[in-house]
């Protein structure tokens, strides 16, 4: 990507991408745009690069925020109506770590409300559009952060991913999402979802500009106790695999996987093994589980996190109630999308007495199995691989009316989130009909640079 | 069907939303095929595993209990709620 320098300037590459979100504007990757204050960043970097001070290792690169990182950049609305107006008073430490590096925000990027959803058609400001396709979804819950870097707006952008909202939204889109181990990257000011999977990553073009991202971004920070300590500390070439293995998971190739899907993973495994690794395909018998285990567990965490919305301190309030039960029982019907609901009842379900040991006790100890299962895949392997997504994107409404159908989205993302273990979607081809698809790879907590070294050792023939 | 009609009202209860006629029907069958695909996990012998609550790698963490600077002061805070008055929040009367 380009950085401000003597020769390039800030407000160049600033106002160019404003430029092109503007041209791309029905795509809809933004709820909002961040311009004056844009350019009024890349003029000072500008001048700083004048008078020959230093400037960060990001100086001038316009990026786009996923609307549920908080800003004090204007509104910050989590696509949701309940935030519509939401002005925050703090800055998400992942911003602040890439502004001081002198990356500048243009705009916040478009998501399903709360970040619950795989096709950005659950925001409350209306869904955003393939960057390949204007009729198919853009993925999701990240959908305008992957759309604004495959539309060439921005060079790199930045999502959350609980269940796969960062790795879908790049398959679908054909750029490279990167999820992280969990703990690399501070969660403090983002809006909560599910806490022991949330994590922040981003969007880039190639592996390089990712990993300089994710090497900004990465890193202990005393508001979030769950952050690791920096691991995020190689050069991508010295980040290499120790075994040069990798297993294709054959669970995720059978039935209910695009024919297409399937042809260009394992099109993408041979091109590994041109380039000397030795490709082996497993069966992981377990990883099929973790769909049912992840809408048992996420919705609960869900279900916690959002009872703070209760109209009283910030966020939309409902104009008609009789007390105060109905002023929260009335704000809480306005505000959230039937998808948040949906969410927020069922981790009521099945956190609900009677009903904890079947569903949720149940869902935990699996997830231990789970998390055995991968465990000793990986001690054979240094990654493992299978699609991001079982399909190509699908068109807009498609899967609407069915939320099962659309959670089936997430069955070969959920088991990284479950297991706190790092993915990345890297770009693997296209269908006949023009549409990207991803591969998927997974690896060891603390692998994530591995993971990166090993798509970039391929990445010109891919 | 397993999700009653008194089932999503009672749960509706519990997640504190209130829910208009027309949503509850739809709700009731989306609950229904989500809480029936749950019933695969039974297929699971989980004798005797222990549960897995997070993947934080670690438990307690301690700081020293000083007084930090926050960048978000009061008048900040108080601008994001419908009513205040004197530095306090406004709430329908609750007694």
């Amino acid at each position: 990507m380009k950085i401000a320098d003597k020769n390039t300037k800030a407000v160049d590459l600033v106002r160019d991408a404003l430029d092109r979100a503007k041209k791309f504007e029905e795509y809809h990757c933004f709820i909002s745009m961040n311009e004056a204050r844009a350019l009024e960043r890349a003029r000072a970097i500008d001048e700083k690069i004048a008078k020959g001070e230093k400037v960060g290792r990001l100086a001038g690169v316009p990026y786009a925020l996923k609307d549920n990182y908080l800003s004090r950049e204007g509104e910050t609305t989590a696509a949701a109506r309940m935030l519509e107006h939401f002005q925050s008073p703090i800055t998400a430490t992942a911003v602040k770590r890439l502004e001081d590096e002198g990356a500048i925000m243009i705009g916040r990027a478009n998501l399903d409300a709360y970040a619950h959803g795989g096709s950005t058609e659950n925001s409350y400001f209306g869904p955003t559009h393939n960057a390949h396709d204007m009729e198919r979804v853009a993925g999701g819950s990240s959908g305008g952060s992957a759309a604004a870097v495959a539309l060439g707006i921005v060079p790199f952008a930045l999502g959350s991913d609980t269940g796969g909202s960062i790795r879908q939204p790049a398959s679908f889109n054909g750029v490279y999402g990167i999820k992280p181990t969990f703990g690399t990257v501070s969660r403090y000011g983002v809006v909560a979802m599910a806490s022991s999977t949330d994590c922040m990553g981003c969007f880039a073009n190639n592996a390089e500009d990712a990993n300089l991202v994710m090497s900004i971004m990465a890193g202990k920070d005393a508001k979030d106790s769950t952050t690791l300590d920096d691991f995020w500390t190689k050069e991508l070439d010295e980040a290499k695999p120790a075994k040069k293995k990798i297993a294709l998971i054959k669970d995720f190739m059978g039935d209910g996987v695009d024919e297409e899907v399937k042809s260009i993973v394992r099109n993408y495994a041979d091109k590994l093994k041109a380039a000397g690794y030795e490709i082996d395909e497993i069966e992981l018998p377990i990883a099929k589980y973790a769909l049912a285990i992840y809408y048992i567990v996420q919705p609960a965490e869900v279900a916690s996190n959002l009872s703070r919305y209760d109209g009283i301190r910030y966020g939309h309030r409902a104009a008609e109630f009789d007390d105060l039960e109905g002023l929260y029982n009335n704000t809480r019907d306005e505000g959230f999308m039937t998808e948040n609901k949906r969410r927020i009842m069922i981790g009521n379900f099945v956190l609900s007495s009677g009903f904890y040991d079947a569903y949720y006790l149940k869902a935990q100890k699996a997830r231990t199995l789970l998390i055995d299962g991968y465990n000793k895949a990986l001690e054979k392997y240094d990654a493992l691989l299978c699609p991001t997504a079982p399909n190509p994107a699908f068109k807009i409404g498609e899967n609407t009316g069915d939320p099962l159908k659309m959670y089936l989205e997430d069955v070969m993302t959920v088991p990284a989130n479950l297991t706190g273990m790092p993915a990345i979607s890297v770009p693997a081809g296209k269908t006949k009909a023009g549409l990207p698809v991803g591969a998927q790879l997974i690896g060891a907590r603390r692998s994530d640079q591995m993971l990166l070294n090993i798509a970039k050792s391929i990445e010109e023939q891919a | 069907m397993s999700i009653t009609r008194e089932d999503v009202l009672h749960l509706a209860k519990l997640s504190s939303i209130s829910l208009s006629e027309e949503q509850v029907e739809p709700l009731m069958k989306d609950l229904d095929g989500i809480v029936n695909y749950f019933s695969q996990l039974d297929e699971l012998d989980t004798d005797g595993v222990e549960p897995t609550y997070q993947c934080f790698e670690m438990e307690n963490v301690w700081r020293e209990d000083e007084i930090e600077e926050f960048e978000a002061n009061r008048e900040d805070l108080l601008a994001l709620t419908v009513e205040s008055e004197d530095n306090q929040i406004k709430v329908p009367k609750v007694l």
